[in-house]
């Protein structure tokens, strides 16, 4: 097993070049050179200046230099400056150790997808359960109807909708930030109750929009499963139906599910560009879409690498798991 | 194939889900193509009279912040959102099929660099990407299509992949070998026309999801630009003026929503009507 996870985590490396590769050459096929935005977002740069960024960036050689020397850089954590008017490092607006962690772009868009993660997987799979057991009855389509329509709407619509209604209307909830204006003076418990609230709606229309793939999977895996002769086998015992489903075709069927959990973290982190700006929320999405809209390469490149090593992280954290609960890789 | 249809036919058909779902794409379509003939207004008539109109007899679905009728824009829309849908997923099946083939037919190290790449493009945060990208090159309708289905093949060439690793060993594939048919001709004449069907399944999910990115990116100000009607580019109208025009977000929202549903229901449906393991039976 241990040398598995060693090979796995050297195969991480290859894989990680060929994803900031592949995004290093589309972000630089973009017309244009990365300085001339820099220049007009800075109109007072010095042509001294500029010249010295463009080495700096290596900007007057071929893209395959330039994106050997971005390597090098990005191996001792730093992605450059920010083109954007503050100049910062891009490392330092990612994850900002002067702040606490809570305030921290990565640890907020991170947080926010591990939270709504973990409330789709504990509706998903009961739904999933029940779905399959009771195959073609009127809750599994309730169910099916229910899900895909969280899948098919538009989260961004769903968002307003409800902000509209609780917020605005009903002024039960807030509609963006993460914590009130008055939050420091709050008590304790105020400040857990204030952030919980902020939390309310973004993370249930992360979650509702987000249910499909997981309650579907657990659905079919589980009727697979159940189609299986240990299955048979188990009810001819004249073991309860209970028994089977949850003690013997659960933990089988729940193997995939592993799988679809780590494929679903890039959709989640490219989810939270929307969810981040439309409930106003400081995170990695908002800063990547403030990135983009204004060419700042660094920043751009720099978010993609980060998203792309938290979704290998993902991936190989699924792996592991898949490893830990089938017995039949485990003992390998 | 007649016979073996009638049992598809007959499978899906019991799933009520799908066929009302494939009844509302084929009314879509046809709103689409006879989108001149059923709408009121030109879909980008200004009227400066009558800016922000609710709902009225004249604009049954209001008017937006030019006065341009919103059926009008919606039925246009439609035209420009299966577009999007359907362009985008033609090149993703495209790519995917070539690929998919030619992992699945030759094997070896294609096979090995081809899966290799599709799990790097697998864990890419593909929407970054395809925010980066239209930001950066502009978004034109076509610069959206081609994104979108340059970032969404990799599921395809996956069920290719596994369709010619299964069918290559077969009879008719092993004729037409011996008879010393070409590569091409049994990649694309034997092969490919029997691995179809999930691949058309697959790409009837994708058209939903390809409309759901242009809303998104609509929705972030680099989707398909107005004046061109896109039920995203209302909808943004729409988010802006949320307050005093709700029939600006609700009726394109909808219009997305049930679009989607029904492609994601029909799919399943063919999907389960073709998938002999996930048949129950006469249970």
């Amino acid at each position: 097993m241990l040398t598995y996870l060693v090979k796995r985590l050297l195969e991480m490396i290859p894989t990680l070049l060929g994803i900031t590769l592949i995004s290093f050459f589309i972000i630089h096929l973009a017309p244009g050179k990365p300085t001339d935005v820099l220049a007009e977002l800075n109109p007072k740069i010095t042509p001294e200046a500029r010249e010295k960024l463009e080495k700096y960036y290596g900007l007057d050689k071929p893209i395959i230099v330039q994106y050997g020397m971005w390597v090098k850089r990005v191996v001792g954590f730093d992605f450059g400056e920010s083109f954007s008017t503050d100049r910062r490092p891009v490392m330092e607006k990612i994850w900002d150790t002067k702040q606490p962690l809570l305030e921290r772009r990565l640890f907020i868009t991170f947080m926010l997808n591990l939270l709504s993660m973990f409330i789709i997987l504990m509706i998903a799979i009961p739904l999933g359960i029940s779905s399959a057991t009771h195959q073609y009855s009127l809750f599994d389509k309730i169910t099916t109807l229910v899900v895909f329509t969280g899948f098919a709407m538009p989260a961004f619509w769903f968002a307003l909708l409800l902000m509209l209604f609780f917020g605005i209307h009903l002024h039960w909830l807030p509609i963006s930030g993460l914590k009130s204006v008055n939050y420091e003076s709050l008590p304790l418990a105020g400040q857990i109750w204030d952030r919980v609230r902020h939390l309310i709606l973004p993370i249930f229309v992360s979650a509702f929009t987000g249910l499909a793939a997981d309650s579907r999977y657990m659905r079919s895996s589980m009727l697979e499963v159940l189609r299986q002769d240990y299955i048979t086998a188990a009810r001819a015992k004249g073991l309860p139906e209970r028994t089977v489903i949850y003690k013997h075709a659960l933990k089988n069927a729940l193997l995939p599910i592993i799988t679809i959990m780590g494929l679903s973290v890039p959709g989640l982190i490219g989810g939270s560009v929307i969810f981040e700006n439309i409930f106003g929320i400081p995170g990695m999405g908002q800063l990547f879409y403030a990135g983009v809209m204004q060419r700042d390469y660094p920043l751009v490149m720099g978010i993609l690498t980060v998203g792309a090593i938290l979704t290998l992280t993902g991936n190989l954290l699924a792996d592991i798991g898949y490893m830990i609960a089938d017995p039949r890789i485990r003992a390998r | 194939m007649s016979a073996s249809g009638g049992i598809f036919w007959k499978r899906f058909k019991r799933n009520r889900l799908a066929l009302w779902g494939g009844i509302v794409v084929i009314v879509l379509f046809l709103i689409a193509i006879f989108a001149d003939i059923l709408s009121p207004f030109e879909p980008d008539a200004i009227d400066r009279r009558h800016i922000l109109e609710p709902p009225t007899s004249l604009h049954p679905l209001g008017t937006d912040d030019l006065g341009r009728d919103v059926l009008s824009r919606m039925i246009f829309g439609s035209r420009i959102s299966l577009s999007v849908g359907f362009v985008a997923v033609g090149i993703a099946s495209v790519i995917g099929m070539i690929f998919g083939a030619l992992a699945g037919y030759y094997g070896g190290w294609p096979d090995r660099i081809i899966m290799r790449f599709i799990d790097i493009m697998l864990s890419i945060p593909t929407f970054f990407l395809i925010l980066a990208v239209i930001a950066f090159i502009g978004p034109s309708i076509w610069n959206i299509m081609i994104v979108i289905g340059v970032t969404s093949w990799m599921g395809i060439a996956r069920l290719v992949r596994a369709e010619f690793l299964s069918l290559k060993e077969r009879e008719f594939v092993l004729a037409a070998q011996a008879i010393g048919a070409g590569d091409l001709r049994i990649i694309f004449g034997h092969i490919m026309v029997n691995s179809m069907a999930p691949v058309f399944v697959s790409a009837i999910l994708g058209v939903a999801s390809a409309i759901l990115v242009e809303s998104a990116l609509s929705f972030l100000g680099i989707g398909i630009q107005p004046p061109i009607p896109s039920w995203g580019n209302i909808l943004t109208i729409g988010k802006d003026n949320l307050e005093i025009a709700w029939w600006l977000s609700i009726f394109p929202g909808i219009a997305i929503l049930v679009t989607g549903l029904s492609y994601y229901l029909v799919g399943e449906g063919l999907r389960d009507a073709l998938d002999p393991r996930l048949r129950s039976g006469s249970k």
